[in-house]
């Protein structure tokens, strides 16, 4: 199998005040091309940190982060823009779709940075819409629909420009169980076509859906191997304050 | 994405929150109406003067001889000779007396009316009058200081609906004789206008007033060369009186010249107050896209994590307040043309007067490119903002 992405000793590190703050500290690991992994852990665990990393919005202290074998720490914004564009497909737990703009146009946008041309783009874009079941509402704004046909217009918007990683940051966490559930069927099927799908959670039991899964605690992977394994879902309790004082400091 | 998708962005932008984007306008709205009324008015004002002007002549010197003692002194034959001497600069010659009382004709004053005596090239080479009856001022009238007139259009067609040559006018209790009629001339016949006029020959008339030849009209070759020609008259006339206080040569051309100048520096001070304005605008643009920019941060991020690069983002806004800009710059020479017809109306029913407030192309075409321009100058700023905003902050903004 191809490797995808892969950290090399990645770590994040901010100052704030006078203490140092461990976003991630020292991560090394590798997803190939086809996996389904959940990277999971608590608020303040350095899941985000990882997923900003992963998703090219953010790059290492120290450490290298390679996507499809490029190194992305020392690419400047433009380039990062450029992968982001080219390699990644973001579904936000908001699904961060634009107010103004109808279905068909928010997935066309991915695909306008990418410079295609109008015409290819909006066949594009009623290809994705078709897949996630919304060819009939390409025309409506995204206000008027109900949060899972939002969150499959993301999907959508995600799919478009046939990314190698498709990166979900709790996709089900506005959603009631049933869209839950729909939405995470939909990212299963999208590993069953050969997609790379990184799921970001909180929650062991929508992480369960990928076949592997990446525990962080402050900033630190401590499991990583299948979901089938009991030990994937064993929760390290920390005391609250720790947590609470971390949450100021770090991304959550 | 290309630049035409880029306006159709920043366009529905725009028009997505019309009562905002009017408001941002407005002060661009004014400054360019503002302006252009103004240069408008200036137009107006200039080509008023220049026709005024023109109506009398810009190619006419008018020379005026305070004499001085009784010894020395100048009379027509000089300013024949001078003119004759000079026919490169010089062209007619006529010597100009006023006669105050009023003409009479049957039992009505004509208290209006201008009346003088002239020579006999005055009405035709002089002014621009055309003969419409009978005949222009002969040498023979003035020679033998005949009792003839001219008439204008508006004396003719008031008093004698039924042909005025031969009939007979009363100046100063003489009877003179009506030998011709001019055509219209002015726009319109009325009293006390350019028509309502009645000449003599300058020998009659002065005989009549019994004073001495004090002025002359002198018409240049060339329009151009009217102040070398002052020059030459002043210069001459100072070699007979030694003194410059015994004569004043008053060029028509350079009066004007001087009217127009002193009308442009007052419509530029005008133009520049109303500029400020624009600035204004621009600063109203600049604010409300600051504001905008805040407003849309997390559709910044989005873009952003979609794959939109800095410039892109920047271009979004730098054209976003250009575009809103340039609206208010059409909307403003659209308010700037009505304003500007409904001053000339005014000015027609209030002043009585045919005074067309007229905005130039140039200043219309400098009232955009300045109104686009403040756009990007002032979006530029905000619109960097937004560039730089961190991906990872915008998505979180709430």
């Amino acid at each position: 199998m191809e490797e995808l992405i892969r950290f090399d000793h990645v770590s994040k590190h901010y100052q704030m005040g006078d203490t140092l703050v461990k976003a991630a500290d020292d991560i090394s690991l590798t997803v190939e091309r086809g996996e389904f992994v959940a990277i999971v852990g608590k608020s303040g665990s350095g899941k985000s940190t990882c997923m900003n990393i992963i998703g090219c919005l953010d790059v290492p202290t120290s450490g290298e982060y390679y996507l499809g074998g490029q190194a992305v720490s020392q690419m400047n914004k433009n380039k990062l823009a450029e992968i982001r564009n080219r390699m990644l497909g973001f579904i936000f737990q908001q699904y961060n779709l634009l107010p103004k703009l109808s279905v068909l146009e928010n997935v066309e946008v991915p695909l306008m940075y990418a410079g295609m041309d109008r015409i290819a783009r909006r066949r594009r874009a009623l290809e994705v819409l078709e897949t996630v079941g919304l060819a009939d509402k390409t025309r409506n704004l995204p206000s008027q629909l109900s949060g899972g046909q939002q969150q499959r217009v993301s999907i959508a918007r995600a799919l478009a420009g046939s990314p190698a990683v498709i990166l979900a940051d709790e996709p089900t966490g506005a959603l009631d169980s049933r869209t839950s559930r729909e939405v995470l069927e939909m990212l299963q099927d999208l590993h069953d076509q050969g997609n790379t799908v990184v799921l970001i959670t909180h929650d062991n039991s929508i992480a369960v859906t990928a076949e592997r899964i990446v525990r962080l605690e402050d900033g630190r992977v401590v499991y990583d191997g299948s979901s089938d394994d009991p030990a994937a879902v064993v929760t390290h309790d920390e005391p609250l304050v720790r947590r609470s004082r971390r949450k100021g400091g770090t991304p959550a | 994405m290309n630049i035409i998708e880029s306006f159709q962005m920043a366009w529905r932008s725009v028009f997505s929150n019309k009562m905002r984007s009017f408001l941002t306008m407005l002060g661009i709205i004014i400054g360019i109406a503002a302006v252009m009324v103004i240069v408008g008015l200036g137009n107006g004002m200039e080509r008023y003067m220049t026709d005024q002007f023109r109506s009398v002549g810009t190619n006419i010197l008018t020379v005026n001889v305070y004499g001085r003692g009784s010894t020395r002194s100048i009379d027509d034959e000089w300013m024949y000779q001078l003119a004759a001497d000079h026919p490169d600069l010089l062209d007619q010659v006529t010597p100009m007396v006023n006669i105050y009382v009023p003409a009479k004709i049957g039992t009505e004053n004509l208290t209006r009316t201008t009346l003088g005596g002239v020579s006999e090239s005055y009405l035709t080479k002089v002014r621009s009058f055309t003969v419409a009856q009978g005949r222009e001022l002969q040498y023979i009238d003035i020679a033998q200081r005949l009792k003839v007139c001219v008439i204008g259009a508006y004396v003719a067609q008031v008093y004698f609906p039924n042909g005025a040559v031969g009939e007979t006018i009363r100046i100063g209790g003489n009877k003179y004789t009506v030998v011709g009629v001019m055509a219209q001339s002015g726009e319109k016949l009325e009293e006390g206008g350019e028509d309502d006029m009645i000449y003599v020959p300058y020998t009659t008339a002065a005989r009549l007033t019994g004073a001495a030849l004090n002025q002359y009209a002198v018409t240049v070759v060339d329009e151009s060369r009217a102040s070398e020609a002052k020059k030459l008259i002043e210069t001459e006339l100072e070699e007979v009186f030694g003194s410059d206080g015994a004569y004043y040569v008053q060029s028509m051309s350079e009066m004007l010249d001087a009217m127009t100048g002193m009308i442009n520096v007052l419509i530029t001070i005008l133009a520049a107050i109303a500029a400020i304005s624009l600035v204004v605008g621009g600063i109203g643009i600049m604010n409300i896209m600051l504001v905008s920019v805040t407003e849309r941060t997390r559709e910044i991020g989005i873009r952003k994590a979609l794959g939109a690069k800095e410039r892109t983002i920047m271009g979004q806004f730098v054209i976003e307040a250009a575009v809103t800009s340039a609206i208010g710059g059409v909307i403003g020479i659209l308010v700037g043309y009505g304003l500007s017809m409904i001053a000339t109306q005014l000015i027609v029913v209030l002043m009585q007067e045919n005074m067309s407030v007229t905005p130039s192309n140039a200043s219309i075409a400098m009232a955009f490119g300045v109104s686009a321009f403040i756009g990007i100058l002032f979006g530029f700023l905000p619109a960097r903002k937004a560039a730089r905003l961190n991906p990872i902050d915008a998505l979180r903004y709430e």
